[in-house]
């Protein structure tokens, strides 16, 4: 299963970016073979849709779950139909290895 | 002449102005049309008491498409410019995001399967008063929950039975709404007030009408009030003030009760003739200059 997780950075170390839309890298798991992936997001500076031209971008390499702080108004109703589960984490100081660890 | 009045902030006294500018300029026989442009929230009827002559949707066009025609062949996503729409051909799933549509008809241009219609969609309305005066008051009115006012602004703007002399109350801030009702102004008034936030943001009105290639004066409103940064970097500046408008307790109780301050007392409404005066001057010397 492929689960995406919005991060600040492109390491391991990069904290988790709490908005979903505007976030500056998607980390792309892959929890049977372990790779990840992290795409620089297109999206960050889009005058409007930027959130649904990010579930354009996670939905397409076919993830399953959404990781991220915060999800607007507009990409939930989507989210559902396209059956993704989405995961809020409050806590922002957790990094992307801390929350592999815990996938 | 187009006269819009405008302000960075939002609470500084547009509205305030422009009924009372409205009034002013009813009352030395020049006809005179007063268009409410805040179309999230408009105010001015609030002020006057008229019947309601017309009304009218502004509809916008937004795409359906037709999943049985569907190829998702993704040229539609490909073409839309506002990320409307959502087409995932692995999944079989396609969606249009009306909220996040211009009605430009790319998508439409776009399909080669006849797989995209449309269908219309009501953004607010324009209602016409008509007052005792025999003025009118034109209201924008958008609907709830619908993403940009532009297209009602708009619809309010070009009203075909205005007068040769409008009035345009446009909405607080310096982003599309406010470029709308200034853009199509012979002349805009800014209002402001002499605090560090009236300040900031009257920066960012004279950045945006500088680009926008506007002529422009500064109604200074609650003059008495915060400091002299404004006044000073107005003089740096060269920008006229038109008039400055006391911290007054009497304006703020006969606004709060919905009247106008220009009607109650005779002072003011020489003090709003005088304005528009100035104005006309200062407008027909910028025309002049260019």
């Amino acid at each position: 299963m492929k689960v995406a997780i919005t991060s600040t950075g492109n390491t391991p170390e990069s904290l988790l970016d709490s908005r979903f839309g505007r976030c500056a890298y998607f980390v792309i798991y892959d929890t049977q073979s372990k790779s990840t992936e992290y795409i620089p997001n297109p999206n960050k500076d889009s005058l409007e849709g930027a959130g649904p031209a990010s579930i354009q971008l996670v939905a397409s390499k076919g993830v399953e779950k959404v990781i991220s702080g915060e999800f607007g108004a507009k990409v939930k109703s989507v989210f559902d139909r396209l059956q993704i589960q989405l995961i809020v984490i409050k806590d922002q100081e957790k990094t992307i290895k801390e929350i592999l660890d815990l996938l | 002449m187009k006269i819009t009045i405008a302000s960075g902030k939002g609470g500084t006294g547009k509205t305030f102005v422009s009924t009372n500018l409205f009034f002013a300029i009813q009352q030395e026989g020049t006809p005179v049309t007063l268009i409410d442009c805040d179309a999230e929230e408009p105010n001015v009827m609030e002020f006057f008491s008229g019947i309601r002559t017309e009304q009218y949707p502004i509809i916008q066009k937004v795409p359906v498409i037709h999943d049985d025609l569907c190829t998702y062949c993704d040229k539609c996503r490909e073409y839309c410019n506002y990320n409307a729409i959502i087409c995932l051909p692995q999944a079989k799933h396609i969606q249009v995001l009306e909220d996040l549509c211009h009605d430009c008809g790319a998508c439409l241009a776009a399909c080669q399967y006849n797989a995209i219609t449309e269908k219309e969609k009501t953004l607010g309305h324009v209602s016409v008063y008509s007052l005792s005066s025999g003025a009118s008051v034109v209201e924008g009115r958008l609907s709830i929950g619908v993403y940009s006012p532009i297209p009602v602004i708009k619809g309010a703007m070009h009203y075909p039975h205005q007068e040769e002399n409008t009035l345009f109350d446009a909405p607080p801030g310096i982003s599309c709404p406010f470029i709308a009702t200034a853009d199509k102004a012979d002349y805009v008034v800014l209002v402001t007030e002499p605090t560090p936030f009236g300040l900031n943001d009257l920066k960012l009105s004279v950045q945006t009408l500088d680009t926008l290639q506007k002529s422009y004066g500064v109604v200074i409103n609650r003059s008495g009030l915060g400091d002299n940064s404004i006044y000073e970097w107005l003089e740096e500046k060269g920008i006229p003030i038109l008039a400055e408008i006391p911290f007054d307790k009497e304006i703020a109780r006969v606004y709060s009760e919905g009247r106008l301050i220009a009607e109650v007392n005779p002072g003011y409404r020489y003090f709003f003739s005088n304005l528009y005066q100035k104005i006309q001057n200062h407008a027909g010397n910028c025309s002049s200059q260019r």
